[in-house]
């Protein structure tokens, strides 16, 4: 885990610009990375995602929080390439990335994990790292039959990905078919597959779900360390403590919509975020300690959901 | 009891054209599904097409023996390509429907009246095979031990058949445990996460299909030169379900799987069959004909396999631990 006095640095950096930044949904960033325009995804009725312009500032760690059912996940399926958007544009280091098949965005440097964890069971977690790894000449049809060609390729990927897994305290279970890691084991070893891809943005859909609380520890010093190397990440959390601990700057979505946008420290006394968690019609000012343990008894309902999930 | 040809015969069908040529369909569909999990049910067409591509060049078209087989090759690649291109973008069992219907329409166009000058219709096409035959080294003889043996034609078609066979599991066993082998196994776990490590999901399913569907169409070639002849009803649905079954009797994504499987589907087969036949004709079983033997044959045969695979579920080179998480 890296120590504070290291972290400061990009921290200082990335806290420093988003100083006095406005509150307002859509603010524009000094350096963004990724700028997204009007993406609008409706599922029948039902419009899941109606984002009117989103900015992500790069070099740090941003949290997209928001209700059940806000869109969070939907979002992520556009900006991915997963799911295909009604209307809408996005840019990723000021390339067009909308209509770009998912593998395309992955190769770009913007890679996502899933909410749901997506292990390749019948594979060995080092198999897993390893896939990850980009421009394999071995994945050529003619020159895979030729080891020579890859062999040596293999070898510095292999050293990568036992790097990695060491970090992720996943070294002991390299040779273990990834199906029979528990589900915290597949959530670090998703995570740890998608560095391999070495991103320049990461998005992390609920990276902690179902992950045991020394283990997060540990997850978020990993998190922190990737803006250390430089890289940008996104990620999707529940767990307000964590989001507290680990991000820059806040963007709160609800019903589909950007609803408000601020650092991590002040965000949840946000009149907008609790409207949006809480409904519009709680009764009038709550105090701040009210506040908290409601959003705690929320936040412990969720985590109880989510590990159900996980467990499934 | 004749035992000597019980077991001539049986030993026979483990290494003669059988295996030869459900070895070759079965390692096609291994790749398909075994390795990508792409359901192709239409292995079937795939030998069609290439066993029609060589009857049809040399006797309809005239023209050489190899060209025949490069048109049988482009015949089966041409399949690959227009199976592939509409359905490999869609959910999996997109593809079982299309391929299933698909094998069925090539064999109706086979078998064809209005086709009959090119095809030949229900009675097929035959007198493709002499350029093989003439390429034969071996001498006139019988080539074996005691009561087993093979005369010249035969060796000659084994000895490349099986050739063929190996140089095809050369291929699988070092595209498997190559970088390429591994995207096609993680396709087969889950493709989302495949794309979602900058992988083009669809252009290896196409390579998949297109090498599976080449090797199987291999079988086709075969069929054609020992028998002498295709017709279309050989190439029906019942080959490709043998198939697989021979990809599930041997276990799922191993190199030599489709082969054991195969030479232990016509062992049992073989085997089965001709004890049966003997008991009956020396009146062990008084309440059957021999006529009944052929059904009885496949009901037995099936009972062994499902008896198999209660047993060894995972195949005979599977990997339990697999079957165990699949459980998960
Ligand atoms: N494929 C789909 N078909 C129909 N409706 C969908 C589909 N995917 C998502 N939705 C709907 O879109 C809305 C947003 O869903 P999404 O999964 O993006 O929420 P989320 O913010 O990720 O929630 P959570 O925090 O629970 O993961 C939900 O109302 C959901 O029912
Ligand atoms: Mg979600």
């Amino acid at each position: 885990m890296p120590d504070d006095t290291m972290t400061t640095s990009r921290k200082a950096s990335a806290l420093a610009a988003f100083k006095d930044m406005p509150r307002e949904p859509g603010v524009p960033k000094p350096d963004p990375i990724l700028v997204v325009d009007k993406v609008v995804r409706r599922f029948g009725g039902l419009t899941a995602v109606d984002v009117d312009h989103v900015e992500i500032q790069r070099g740090s760690i941003t949290a997209l929080i928001g209700p059940n059912g806000a869109g969070k996940t939907t979002f992520f399926n556009q900006l991915t390439g997963f799911d295909t958007a009604d209307a809408g544009a996005w840019t990723f280091n000021g390339r067009a990335m909308n209509g770009v098949p998912a593998h395309k965005v992955a190769r770009n440097g913007m890679v996502r994990t899933f909410q749901l964890t997506k292990a390749l069971s019948r594979l060995t977690v080092l198999e897993n790292m390893r896939l990850g790894a980009q421009k394999q000449k071995g994945e050529s049809f003619w020159r895979a039959m030729i080891p020579a060609f890859w062999r040596g390729q293999e070898d510095e990927i292999t050293e990568r990905a036992e790097e990695l897994l060491v970090r992720f305290k996943l070294d002991a279970k390299r040779e273990d078919f990834a199906g029979s890691l528990s589900g915290g084991q597949r959530k670090l070893l998703e995570m740890a597959r998608a560095l391999m891809v070495e991103p320049e943005l990461v998005m992390l859909d609920e990276p902690m779900a179902g992950v045991n609380p020394a283990l997060t520890q540990s997850l978020l010093g990993h998190v922190k360390d990737l803006r250390e190397q430089g890289m940008t990440v996104l990620f999707v959390e529940h767990d307000m403590d964590m989001v507290r601990d680990i991000s820059d700057w806040v963007i709160v979505m609800a019903q589909g919509t950007v609803i408000a946008e601020g650092p991590p420290s002040t965000i949840m006394s946000d009149e907008r975020v609790i409207d949006a968690y809480l409904g519009a019609h709680h009764d009038a000012p709550l105090s701040d300690t009210e506040l908290e343990s409601q959003l705690h008894e929320a936040e412990a309902a969720l985590e109880a959901e989510i590990e159900e999930e996980t467990q499934k | 009891m004749d035992w000597l040809t019980i077991i001539t015969t049986t030993v026979h069908a483990a290494i003669g054209w059988e295996s030869v040529v459900y070895g070759l369909a079965a390692i096609g569909v291994n790749i398909h599904f075994g390795y990508t999990g792409l359901l192709n049910f239409g292995q079937a067409a795939f030998m069609a097409v290439a066993g029609y591509g060589l009857a049809v060049a040399v006797t309809v078209m005239n023209l050489p023996f190899w060209m025949g087989i490069v048109i049988g090759l482009a015949a089966a690649a041409i399949l690959a390509l227009l199976l592939g291109i509409p359905t490999l973008q869609l959910r999996a069992d997109y593809l079982a429907i299309v391929t299933i219907a698909a094998a069925e329409i090539v064999r109706l166009v086979f078998r064809s009246v209005y086709f009959k000058d090119i095809f030949g219709g229900s009675d097929g096409r035959r007198g493709f095979t002499g350029d093989f035959y003439a390429m034969n080294p071996f001498p006139p003889g019988h080539y074996g031990i005691g009561p087993f043996g093979f005369d010249e034609r035969v060796i000659w078609f084994l000895a490349v058949g099986w050739s063929v066979v190996l140089l095809s599991c050369l291929v699988v066993y070092l595209l498997m445990k190559s970088p390429w082998g591994r995207v096609l196994k993680a396709i087969r776990e889950d493709e989302d996460a495949v794309r979602a490590l900058g992988k083009n999901v669809f252009s290896y399913k196409m390579q998949s299909l297109m090498l599976g569907g080449i090797i199987g169409c291999l079988a086709g070639f075969f069929y054609g030169l020992y028998n002498g002849a295709v017709q279309p009803d050989i190439f029906g649905t019942e080959m490709t379900f043998f198939a697989y079954t021979i990809v599930i009797l041997g276990g799922a994504a191993r190199v030599f799987g489709p082969v054991v499987g195969a030479m232990i589907f016509w062992v049992l087969f073989v085997f089965v069959g001709n004890t049966l036949a003997e008991l009956v004709r020396n009146g062990f079983i008084p309440f059957m004909t021999t006529t009944q033997v052929g059904p009885i044959r496949y009901a037995l045969v099936g009972l062994g396999f499902i008896l198999l695979l209660v047993i060894r579920p995972q195949g005979i080179f599977g990997d339990k631990r697999e079957i165990a998480i699949n459980a998960r």
